[in-house]
Order: structure tokens, then C-alpha cells, then sequence
């Protein structure tokens, strides 16, 4: 491990030098995609532009975008960390083993990995429960839906997107016990082309509502070409397709969290946690409910979310069976994060799901 | 009218030469482009082709352009004897695939012994999977005469989904809670390819200089190497020399999928660390690249890998420190295939001007 201790060096004379000349923070950010996907990486984006603009000169970001996950990942993360930066965001599920090897070779240094379960003690993680905000969605798809089929574009097989899954089909079947999903795997975060072929095929599958977990815009533009079906805007609000067809959204606010974690390296007062916020906390946001939405409808989702914020409801409240039809959550019984079947490792479909997890 | 004459005679110290030429040209004008994004040009290029090789984190980015390179060389090797006989093996990518799968999967089939044994096995049988993938448009060309062109490219796609079944099921973590993926090689030592992993070298690497004096030694020492040369030059003279057409297929594409294959094997099991959906990344596609602008030479693909290479590693170097978008990035490593083509257009045809109506 020669070079471990070279790399050590190498951060102690920079850290060093930092302090000694009283240099801004460096913040780097590790991108999946590129910032104009309008989507996921643009969400990131912003929330380091609102770092730079709590912190002014006082800050210095950097980000390097489309970086795949793998071998590239650990590179590009190790460039930051030799380059003196001293909190790394790594924004993505598939940098988590990167982002601990590299973390591994940099210990003054603090990372926060978005999304994975891998912590150590200069490395964070934090995701936001957008569980919370499918259960909205869900609620207003089923009853917007007149086709009662449901379409959904899901991207890789996680415990994240079988979460949105289940959360959505189990608010749209409590307002309308007819409809039905159909799910296609994109195996992308982020394909324009795939999303938009994925959206035809469900639209041609007689779905009128699309709801998407891939990145791009692109389903929006097939919905509206398509005229008569309505999508959510993901990740980010996608403002540009209301009021139709996106008739509201699901938005990350990652500001908040970076520019607080920020904070705590300038005092000194970093810690290594586990960060899982939702609507409440403010890490997601619920774009705003356009007029294609009947008014009552829109008057009980926000009740929802007001439920959901406050604490007064749980997106997974019993009972509820699994796909199988084993019992899951009994009477008025409520998920729990880390558990056996808990709500970190998802990786079932809860009852009335016709589809099948890729295996 | 603007029209091209071929030359009677090539000059051969032109055609040596444009590799360097075209890395000049793209030199200047992706000076311009960066220009052009408001970033200093001079700087920018720095980043990209010297930072990297001389600059202060030298020690950590030589050894990664190595481990960029090892790959390259090893599939372009394999590529440019069949594209000397005119044998055109475009599903490299899907090759490297099954390799990687096939070695991981026997190296999985043995988790946690520790043996010596095992990677050896898992050499063998990764070379044997990207062989035997390989041979699927060989035997269908020399069987029914299909064009390998299109056979082997759909067979990437094949492999792609095999990827993502085999990540999703057979060879998934069953400690990853339920996120795809295999166990990660980091964690199991008789199976790495790692021969020191602090200074970044891998078996990989082995192999690719091995790789380079293998084929060296066979298109100017062999007999077999002749006749690839004598069939890509001169197909006619090949038949009446006696050339079998039938074992010139199946061995050029039998041996580039097997070093495809290793490629693959040397990547999951060290740099990438582990099967996932997205463990392609698409080096047997920018082999090809590599290979024509070594000019199908070993020696030639060698450096042009490490060229390529260095454009990867400093193109992210680039967007990190300069702020370069990834799009750049990408349109400046185009130019360098563009100009070498425009390049070899002109050093083998002249462009004279005809009058309307002469021709």
C-alpha cells in the first residue's frame, strides 16, 4: 500500500496548505449524466449552484458530468480529492464501492454518496423518501386515469424504483380498485430515445397516464404528442410540459442538505450520517398541481401531502400484502426502514401487481 | 465539380505520418472550439495531453492511463488482424461482455476458497466465452455466408441483456440487498486481477504487451500472418496462393473474441470490480478506433490506446479543473477520428476539380 500512504501525503501537504492559506472549501460534485438532462444531474446541479450562492467566494465547486460507474467513477473521484477538494458529493447508487475505495485512501477528506447504504467515517449517504411523492402521484393517476392502465418506465431494479412502484399502485388502487399497471425496465437513468420508445409502447398499450423514473423529458414529449395522456415530472419539475401533460411533479431539493453538510466541514463540525428526508424535511418537493387536475382531486392530494409532511400518514400503512400474497403489514401497521422486510431493501411488489421483478 | 483521383502511388512517409498530423489538427482546432466555450486554449490542452503524463498528480494518473489503455490494445490487437484480411469483427463490445461474465461467473462458482488455481480458470474461461461469442458470426459467415459485419454488432445487444439478466439473477450479491450486481472482486483476493493494485497494475496490462509482441512476431514472422495480409491486399493472389478463406475466418474471428474475452475478464475482475448492468463501457467500440489509428499496426495500436487514453483521463481532468462541459470532451475526441480519416482520404486519393459535363 505504497501509494495509499503517497496519497496520504499528498492530502496532508495539501491540507496543510489549505488551512495555511486560508483557501476556500472545494466542493466536487460527481455527475451520472449532464447537467442539462433536466432531470436527476440538473437537480444536483442546482443544488450546488446553492452552495455557491450561500457561500460566495468563500466556496469553490467543481463538477465533472456523464462520468459512468465502474472503474471511471474512482478515478475522476480520486482527481477531486488529489486536487485538494475537501467534501466530494458522489451523486449516484453506482459509485457507492468508488466512492468507499476511494475514501479509504483520502481520510481528511469527506464524501457524501447519494442514494447507497455503504457508510464509513468520513463517508456519508443521503437519499430523499420520494416514496412520499409517488404516493401523491399515485393518488391523482388513479383518478385521472380513464383507460385504468397505467404506465410506468422504470430504470434499473432497485430497492429506490420498486419503492415508487409499490408506493404509486397502492394510493392509485385505494381511489380506483380497476386499475392496472404495466411496467417496462429502461436499464437506463438517462436515454432519451429508450424513454421515449418506452412511452410509446405503454401509450400504444392503451395507458393514459405515464409515470416515469428515468431522467429525461422524453416521455413528456411523447405523452404530448400523443394528446390525451398525462405524465409527472421527475426529479426535476419539468414546468416546461404543464399544464398538460405533466400535471405536477416530483422535485429533489438537494440545496439545503449540500449546502448545510457544506457548512458543517467549514466549522469543523462534520459527522459521518445516514440522511433519508422526505416531503417534510423539504428534500422533496411536489411541483405544483396544474388545472387539468379536477379541483377536489387536487384539494385531496394536497391533504395528502400535508399528511405526509407532517408525519400524521405513511406511505406504506398495513394492511398490505405482498405480490405473493403473503401478509406484508397488518392493520393500521406501518413500514419500517431497515427491517427484514423493510423499506431499504425493498424488493417485492405488493399485492394487486400483475408484473414480475426482472430476475 | 469537385472530384477524387486516386493516386498511383501513396507516399508511405505521408501515410506514417498523419496519425501525428491529424493529433496536431485536432490539437488547434479543439483549441478553437475551447476558445470558442470561453476557456483558455493553451490551458486547456495542457490539461488534457501533459497534466496527466508530467503534471503534480503524475504519479497517480500514469499507472490509470495504463489501466485505460490495457483493454484498448488488447481488443484492438485482436480487431486489426481481422480488418487486415478484410474480416470485420464490429461486436468486440459484446465479446468483452461475455468474457468478463464467463470468467467472473467460474471465479463466483469458487467464492470465498482462496486457491491459486482459480484465476487461471477464470483466464481461461473468459477467453473461451468471448472465443466462443466470436465464433457465432464466424461459423454463420463460413456456414451460410452472413455478413459478420451485422451478426456480430446485434450480438452486442444480446449481450448487453445477458448483462443485465445475469446482474439481476444468477450472478447477483446475495449480500447486496437486493440492488443488481455481483459481489464485488475487491473482496476476494484469489480472484483479482490486481498484481498491485496501489501502482495500478493489473494482469491486464501483462497480457496486452504480450498481446502486442504475439501479434508483432505473427504478421511478420508467420506464415498464418502473411496470409492475413495477402488476403486483405490481394484477395485474388490469396486464392491462387492457396489460402483457405474458411480457417482465415475462424481464426481472425475466434482470436480477436478470445482477446475481447480477456479483456473483459482483466476489467470486471480488477478496475470495474464487479458484473453489473452497466459494466460495458464501450471500449470494444472505441477499439476499433484504436486499432485503425495505430494503422493496424501492434505497435502503432499500443500508442494509439495510450493516445486515446490520455484524452479520456485529461478530458475529465478538464472538465474538473476548467469547467469544460462533457460534450466537449466528446466532440473533441471526434475530431481526432475525423481528421485521421479526412486524412488517409487525401494521402490515398488527390482532389482535382472537373469541369461540368467533362465526366
Amino acid at each position: 500500500m505504497k501509494l495509499t500512504k503517497l496519497l496520504t501525503g499528498a492530502t496532508l501537504a495539501l491540507g496543510l496548505a489549505t488551512t495555511a492559506m486560508a483557501d476556500p472549501t472545494k466542493v466536487g460534485f460527481v455527475y451520472v449524466g449532464p447537467v442539462g438532462d433536466g432531470g436527476w444531474t440538473y437537480e444536483h446541479d442546482k443544488g450546488r449552484k446553492a452552495v455557491e450562492a450561500a457561500f460566495g467566494d468563500k466556496v469553490e465547486t467543481t463538477f465533472v458530468e456523464n462520468v459512468p460507474e465502474g472503474a471511471d467513477a474512482e478515478r475522476v473521484i480520486t482527481q477531486m480529492a488529489l486536487q485538494g477538494a475537501d467534501l466530494i458529493f458522489t451523486t449516484s447508487f453506482g459509485y457507492m464501492d468508488p466512492t468507499i475505495n476511494v475514501a479509504k485512501k483520502f481520510p481528511k477528506v469527506k464524501f457524501e454518496h447519494a442514494t447507497g447504504y455503504k457508510q464509513a467515517d468520513n463517508v456519508s449517504v443521503y437519499s430523499a423518501r420520494f416514496y412520499e411523492g409517488r404516493a401523491v402521484q399515485g393518488h391523482i393517476a388513479g383518478h385521472m386515469t380513464k383507460t385504468n392502465k397505467i404506465g410506468y418506465i422504470a430504470s434499473f431494479p432497485i430497492p429506490e424504483v420498486i419503492r415508487g412502484i409499490n408506493s404509486a399502485y397502492i394510493h392509485a388502487k385505494k381511489v380506483n380498485p380497476d386499475v392496472e399497471f404495466s411496467i417496462i425496465w429502461a436499464y437506463t437513468w438517462f436515454d432519451p430515445a429508450k424513454e421515449a420508445d418506452a412511452a410509446k409502447a405503454l401509450i400504444e398499450q392503451g395507458a393514459d397516464v405515464i409515470l416515469q423514473h428515468t431522467d429525461s423529458t422524453a416521455p413528456q414529449a411523447a405523452a404530448q404528442a400523443a394528446g390525451n395522456v398525462i405524465t409527472f415530472g421527475q426529479a426535476s419539475d419539468m414546468g416546461e410540459y404543464a399544464p398538460f401533460p405533466r400535471v405536477s411533479s416530483i422535485i429533489d431539493e438537494w440545496g439545503p442538505y449540500y449546502v448545510a453538510r457544506t457548512q458543517a466541514v467549514m466549522d469543523g463540525t462534520w459527522e459521518s450520517v445516514s440522511t433519508w428526508d422526505g416531503i417534510g424535511a423539504g428534500m422533496v418537493g411536489i411541483g405544483e398541481i396544474s388545472d387539468a387536475v379536477p379541483a377536489d382531486v387536487k384539494a385531496e392530494a394536497l391533504a395528502l401531502v400535508d399528511a405526509l409532511a407532517d408525519g400524521s400518514y405513511h406511505a406504506f400503512t398495513g394492511p398490505l400484502n405482498k405480490q405473493d400474497g403473503t401478509p406484508w403489514l397488518a392493520e393500521g401497521e406501518v413500514a419500517q426502514d431497515y427491517s427484514d422486510d423493510g423499506l431499504a431493501g425493498m424488493s417485492f411488489y405488493v399485492e394487486g401487481i400483475t408484473a414480475e421483478i426482472p430476475n | 465539380m469537385i472530384a477524387l483521383q486516386k493516386r498511383p502511388t501513396p507516399s508511405r512517409a505521408l501515410s506514417l505520418a498523419t496519425p501525428l498530423i491529424a493529433v496536431l489538427i485536432t490539437m488547434i482546432m479543439g483549441g478553437a472550439l475551447f476558445a470558442v466555450l470561453g476557456k483558455n486554449p493553451l490551458e486547456a490542452i495542457r490539461t488534457i495531453f501533459y497534466d496527466p503524463v508530467f503534471g503534480e498528480f503524475a504519479f497517480y494518473y500514469r499507472p490509470q492511463l495504463l489501466v485505460k489503455a490495457a483493454p484498448l490494445v488488447l481488443i484492438a490487437i485482436g480487431l486489426s488482424l481481422g480488418f487486415k484480411a478484410g474480416i470485420w469483427n464490429i461486436g468486440a463490445e459484446g465479446q468483452y461482455i461475455i468474457g468478463a461474465i464467463c470468467g467472473a461467473a467460474v471465479g463466483l462458482a469458487f467464492y470465498p476458497t482462496e486457491s491459486r488455481l482459480i484465476f487461471p480458470l477464470m483466464i481461461l474461461a473468459g477467453a473461451l466465452g468471448g472465443w466462443a461469442w466470436g465464433m457465432i458470426p464466424a461459423f454463420l459467415k463460413v456456414r451460410f455466408g452472413t455478413n459478420e459485419i451485422l451478426v456480430s454488432l446485434m450480438l452486442v445487444y444480446v449481450a448487453d441483456q445477458l448483462l443485465a439478466s445475469m446482474s439481476l439473477g444468477l450472478l447477483r450479491n446475495p449480500e447486496g440487498m437486493g440492488f443488481p450486481g455481483s459481489r464485488n472482486f475487491s473482496d476476494f483476493p484469489a480472484a483479482s486481477s490486481w498484481i498491485n493494485e496501489a501502482a495500478g497494475l493489473h494482469w491486464g496490462m501483462a497480457f496486452a504487451f504480450i498481446a502486442v509482441i504475439f501479434a508483432y512476431v505473427l504478421l511478420n514472422r508467420h506464415i498464418l500472418g502473411f496470409n492475413i495480409r495477402l488476403t486483405g491486399e490481394a484477395p485474388r493472389a490469396a486464392r491462387f496462393a492457396g489460402v483457405n478463406p474458411t480457417r482465415l475466418i475462424l481464426f481472425c474471428l475466434g482470436t480477436s473474441g478470445a482477446l475481447a474475452g480477456l479483456a473483459g475478464l482483466f476489467e470486471v475482475t480488477g478496475p470495474s470490480g464487479q458484473i453489473n448492468i452497466d459494466f460495458a463501457s464501450g471500449y470494444g467500440f472505441t477499439a476499433i478506433i484504436v486499432a485503425f489509428l495505430g494503422r493496424l499496426h501492434p505497435v502503432g495500436i499500443l500508442l494509439a490506446a495510450l493516445l486515446m487514453a490520455l484524452t479520456y483521463v485529461g478530458g475529465d481532468l478538464a472538465q474538473g479543473n476548467l469547467g469544460l462541459p462533457s460534450a466537449a470532451i466528446q466532440v473533441f475526441q471526434g475530431m481526432l477520428l475525423f481528421f485521421l480519416l479526412a486524412l488517409d482520404l487525401l494521402t490515398n486519393y488527390r482532389v482535382v476539380l472537373k469541369k461540368k459535363g467533362a465526366a
